[in-house]
């Protein structure tokens, strides 16, 4: 399309090679997107489960899960809504770990991932396998807040955060892909950022 | 009667990029831009719905923002309200820069999840430049001869703070101003004691304001009583 009449690049463009097609660096925030209410949810009462087809349907409550073997990721983040935030630092445990202890049924192919909230995220296994996908409850060295989806919220980096679901119960593993909370509200499937797959009917 | 039926096109599948021309561009308040613009092969959309507006830069550096539909699908163009951010890159430039005339990126309407279906009984509880939605669901209420299904209770720091706010008390809204005296209320936040009889018989609450205005307005209609899946929310801006 041609330009706009009177429109210049106004913002830098990011660590050189790190910022996704039609997104803008944030800078120092974090902006809060979110379609429902914050919940409050206690650590106490917490837990995540990994069900659906796996072999051991497992939950962990909170002491359990620290126990597992810690894992951080260093990197960028990248929101539909065209924000995208660099080296950030969250920690928690892989979602590796988590399926292993739960044994997948290799007819598994896709993951949803459930929030307390009742929201949904489809996600291919192949997306959250393989070190590229964490349950995280640290930000910056800090305990996650509720607004940015602590006390645990899941970590799919190299997708559109909207992936990375907010207050996570739950993991469910199935054979068919079943469209979650944004993607029956329009978004795309998979929300590859290098692809700008925003929404449905995007490559 | 409008059903889900008669809207079986809206956001069925994908909406491509298209383009808007703008028509009228007024100023409300000084900083505040309202454009009215003819967008080619437009679809229907839901009040509640948004559109994304992209600016291209010779060098093809693009910027693209969400901006909430004001009119109502029966009207012939669609309406926006920006409120124009110091340093903000693309309401500055629709504020400061773009003129009657010129043609923008557009694409929409997106978002199914905030849209009013146009018969649920709803209460939208919204702040400063967050009225937008609610200024479509009341026009298309009114359209649909159906005035009762939608309650409106506007925020705004003051009258100038707050757009649309004489449409939308002529149509029954509350307004309340957190720091301008009013014969009706001294100014503060809204109370619960002043949501509660708004919530009576409707089955939805719309949120949509700041991030900050967004939580006030969650925490309120919770201890008011809604449940948490009863309230959509849609934050504007970027918070720390
Ligand atoms: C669904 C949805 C609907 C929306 N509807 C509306 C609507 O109807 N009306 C409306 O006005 N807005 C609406 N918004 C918000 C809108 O999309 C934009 O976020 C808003 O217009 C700001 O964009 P901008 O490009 O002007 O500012 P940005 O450039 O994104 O900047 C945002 C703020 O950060 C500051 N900032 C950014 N970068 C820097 C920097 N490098 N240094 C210092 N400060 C910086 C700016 O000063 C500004 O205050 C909506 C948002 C959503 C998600």
């Amino acid at each position: 399309m041609p330009a706009t009449r009177g429109f210049f690049r106004r913002r830098p463009d990011g660590p050189a090679g790190r910022l996704p097609p039609g997104q803008y660096d944030v800078g120092g925030n974090w902006p809060v997107l979110t379609a429902e209410v914050t919940p409050r949810i206690d650590r106490e009462s917490w837990t995540l489960g990994v069900d659906g087809l796996v072999d051991r349907p497992t939950t962990w409550t909170w002491d359990e899960v620290q126990q597992l073997p810690r894992s951080s990721y260093h990197g960028d983040i990248h929101c539909v809504t065209t924000w995208s935030k660099f080296d950030v630092v969250f920690a928690g445990v892989s979602v590796d770990s988590l399926l292993e202890a739960a044994g997948p049924d290799p007819r598994a192919e896709f993951m949803i991932a459930h929030s307390s909230t009742g929201y949904t995220t489809n996600l291919p296994l192949a997306d959250v396998t393989g070190g590229k996908a964490w349950v995280v409850w640290e930000y910056d060295g800090r305990p996650l807040t509720a607004e940015h989806g602590g006390p645990v919220r899941l970590l799919v980096p190299h997708l559109y955060f909207w992936k990375s679901a907010k207050w996570i119960s739950r993991l469910e593993l199935t054979v068919e892909d079943r469209a979650g909370f944004w993607e029956r509200n329009g978004y795309h499937d998979r929300g590859d950022p290098w692809l700008e797959q925003r929404y449905q009917g995007d490559p | 009667m409008t059903t889900d039926e008669s809207f079986a096109s809206v956001g069925a599948g994908s909406t491509a990029w298209t383009t808007g021309r703008i028509i009228t561009k007024d100023f409300p308040a000084p900083h505040l831009v309202r454009l009215r613009m003819h967008v080619e092969d437009r679809h229907r959309h839901w009040p509640g719905q948004h559109y994304l507006i992209r600016l291209r830069a010779p060098d093809d550096y693009t910027a693209q923002r969400s901006y909430s539909v004001a009119s109502d699908d029966s009207d012939p163009l669609v309406e926006f309200l920006v409120e124009r951010l110091p340093a903000g890159e693309v309401s500055e430039f629709l504020a400061d820069v773009a003129e009657v005339g010129d043609l923008l990126e557009m694409r929409g309407p997106i978002g199914r999840w905030f849209r009013w279906d146009t018969y649920t009984p709803a209460l939208c509880l919204v702040g400063g430049t967050g009225v937008v939605p609610a200024v479509a669901m009341t026009r298309a209420a009114r359209h649909h001869g159906r005035s009762d299904l939608i309650r409106v209770m506007a925020v705004g720091r003051s009258p100038e703070a707050l757009p649309y706010a004489e449409e939308l008390a002529a149509a029954g809204a509350a307004i309340v101003y957190t720091r301008h005296p009013t014969s009706a209320r001294p100014p503060g936040p809204p109370t619960r004691a002043e949501i509660t009889p708004l919530l009576a018989g409707t089955q939805l609450a719309y949120v949509c304001g700041s991030s900050r205005f967004a939580d006030f307005a969650e925490t309120l209609l919770v201890e008011a009583g809604l449940s948490a899946e009863a309230i959509r929310v849609e934050r504007f801006g970027v918070t720390g």
